[in-house]
């Protein structure tokens, strides 16, 4: 028998969805947002999920969160049910807008769920500064987020998101309301980050750049019924610098995930 | 400067209304004016003008003076005993609306937790505030009297105060259970994925997202306590605040027509004193209130 050195839990996935479906509403009016969706994350591995409006992306990881049920299929993060990951603290969670609560500050913000699981104040606040250095937010530690802009504030959603050392990060679009200046630096910012702390990422995302520059595997979606038409592996490594938007095989990847994601409104059109 | 502008708006619209008194007063027509009042008949016709005859409209300077002056040698003056009676209906009031208080935000828990509680209770609640102040005081007058007999104290101004907590709580208990209602689905969701139960989700956020919504109905809920005392005193007959002194007073204005202005501006002073403090109650929590329209 051959003696591994590597933890156990290296050897579960992230995620695994197996024949995955969520049905919204009932019998005649019965929408399928997602069908059968095979899918498995490694730990550590960060993976975009791309596709129009209403290709079931956001419910798929919402149903990852277990924020809601799937109607068919299993569902295993880390192994457990997506309940009990999300009773263990297993992932942190980042949303389109930073859902920042407006009567706390910086620091009270990122430190909301530590407080809610009880870790003792003298390690809080450490934590918290930590975080709040690590997202560059030492300066506006006391401010409030309506004197924040969209981009200091999604940065404290980043940095609650990762408060608690979760092995998964949950990111949905997380920097489609800001703009594209302050999007690209975020996004060399996240795979800092990432790369850091070596949590595997399930990315919700419209931009097709966004998606090819943070992740090791690019997943393409469809909507009617909402599903997996193409995954994409973009082998670059984890280092990734801000050169890499410039370079050619940059390119050719955007271009492969644009062609992958243009298969499907074709049929979509043909529906009409 | 900026500051300073609102109170020099409030000093200008109190300046207003006393010149506007003023002014009819010294330009009105003696006998007011009526419409289709039949010669010779007296209480005939509308009148949509007051007269302005010092017994009718005494100056403004005339109802402070007043205040200064006993009622004879050697009484206190005015002010002593509507400053009595102010305290007296402050007190009531302010314990009116803590009871307001309580039973609005228990009313509202129950409401956001339980959809049937609310469908069962918010009609009750909302057909509570059409029976008349007038009929449901004596009830509870004779309850307290009741309770009273049966050996349990119950003075007077515990009566005044339940009736007071009557108008208060209804403003309290919608404003709450729109306010415990307030969170954005994504900070639910934010909450939810930590694993935080109803206790912690209450605490955390829908509390501290209720602030804005509790603040406004709670000034509605103090003025309505103070003019739920006010009526309540009358009604149940009990001495000593300013409600009783507004009607005893009002007996003696045709020989002293300043006279019940003096507990009129005292009913006046404990309402800017209930709205004050609710103003500073809103400026102590003015962090939960961010992102609130400036109203």
């Amino acid at each position: 028998m051959r003696f591994d050195t590597r933890p156990v839990q290296d050897a579960v996935p992230a995620v695994r969805a197996v024949g995955v479906g969520r049905t919204f509403g009932k019998r005649s009016k019965a929408v399928d947002a997602i069908t059968a969706v095979d899918l498995e994350i490694a730990a550590g591995e960060f993976v975009s999920l791309i596709g129009p409006s209403g290709c079931g992306k956001s419910t798929l990881m919402r149903l990852i969160a277990d924020l809601d049920a799937p109607t068919s299929g299993t569902l295993q993060v880390f192994g457990k049910t997506a309940r009990a990951a999300r009773l263990d603290q297993e992932y942190g969670i980042a949303f389109q807008q930073a859902g920042l609560l407006p009567w706390r500050t910086v620091l009270q913000n990122i430190a909301l769920p530590l407080e809610l699981h009880g870790m003792p104040y003298a390690e809080r606040a450490e934590r918290t500064e930590q975080l709040a250095d690590l997202v560059g937010l030492t300066d506006f530690r006391d401010h409030r987020p309506d004197q924040l802009s969209g981009g200091m504030q999604q940065r404290v959603a980043i940095a609650r998101a990762i408060a608690e050392k979760p092995r998964l990060l949950l990111m949905d679009e997380p920097f489609g309301a800001l703009d594209e200046m302050t999007r690209e630096r975020m996004q060399g910012e996240l795979a800092r980050i990432v790369a850091r702390t070596g949590a595997a990422a399930v990315f919700v995302t419209h931009s097709i750049p966004e998606a090819v520059f943070l992740s090791d595997r690019v997943v393409v979606m469809s909507p009617r019924p909402g599903r997996i038409v193409a995954e994409i592996e973009v082998p670059f490594g984890k280092d990734r610098a801000e050169l890499l938007r410039e370079s050619p095989e940059f390119f050719a990847k955007v271009t492969e995930v644009r062609e992958a994601l243009h298969g499907a409104p074709v049929e979509r059109a043909n529906e009409r | 400067m900026r500051r300073a502008l609102p109170w020099i708006w409030g000093a200008v619209g109190v300046v207003a209304v006393v010149a506007i008194w003023e002014l009819y007063k010294w330009l009105g027509p003696v006998d007011g004016v009526v419409l289709g009042g039949i010669e010779g008949q007296a209480g005939s016709g509308f009148r949509i003008l007051p007269r302005t005859g010092d017994l009718n409209m005494p100056h403004v300077w005339d109802m402070f003076t007043r205040l200064g002056e006993g009622n004879g040698p050697g009484t206190p003056a005015l002010w002593v005993s509507v400053l009595s009676g102010l305290v007296l209906t402050l007190g009531m009031s302010a314990l009116g609306l803590v009871i307001g208080l309580v039973v609005g935000v228990a009313l509202a828990l129950a409401m956001q937790r339980w959809r049937v509680v609310e469908w069962g209770i918010l009609p009750w609640v909302v057909v509570s505030q059409t029976v008349p102040l007038i009929a449901f005081a004596p009830i509870i007058a004779r309850m307290g009297t009741q309770i009273d007999k049966a050996g349990f104290p119950w003075p007077g101004w515990l009566s005044v105060a339940l009736i007071a907590s009557y108008l208060a709580f209804f403003p309290i208990a919608v404003g709450m259970l729109r306010g415990l209602a307030s969170p954005d689905p994504i900070h639910l969701d934010l909450l939810r994925s930590y694993g935080a139960g109803y206790g912690k989700t209450l605490v955390k956020l829908r509390l501290p997202a209720s602030i804005p919504y509790l603040l406004p109905a709670l000034r509605l809920g103090a003025t309505s306590a103070v003019v739920g005392a006010v009526v309540a005193e009358v009604s149940i007959g009990m001495p000593g605040g300013l409600g009783r002194m507004i009607i005893q007073l009002a007996q003696s204005a045709s020989a002293d027509p300043a006279l019940p202005y003096g507990p009129i501006f005292g009913a006046v002073l404990v309402g800017l004193i209930a709205a004050g403090s609710v103003a500073l109650l809103g400026a102590i929590l003015r962090n939960y209130r961010r992102g609130e329209a400036v109203a």
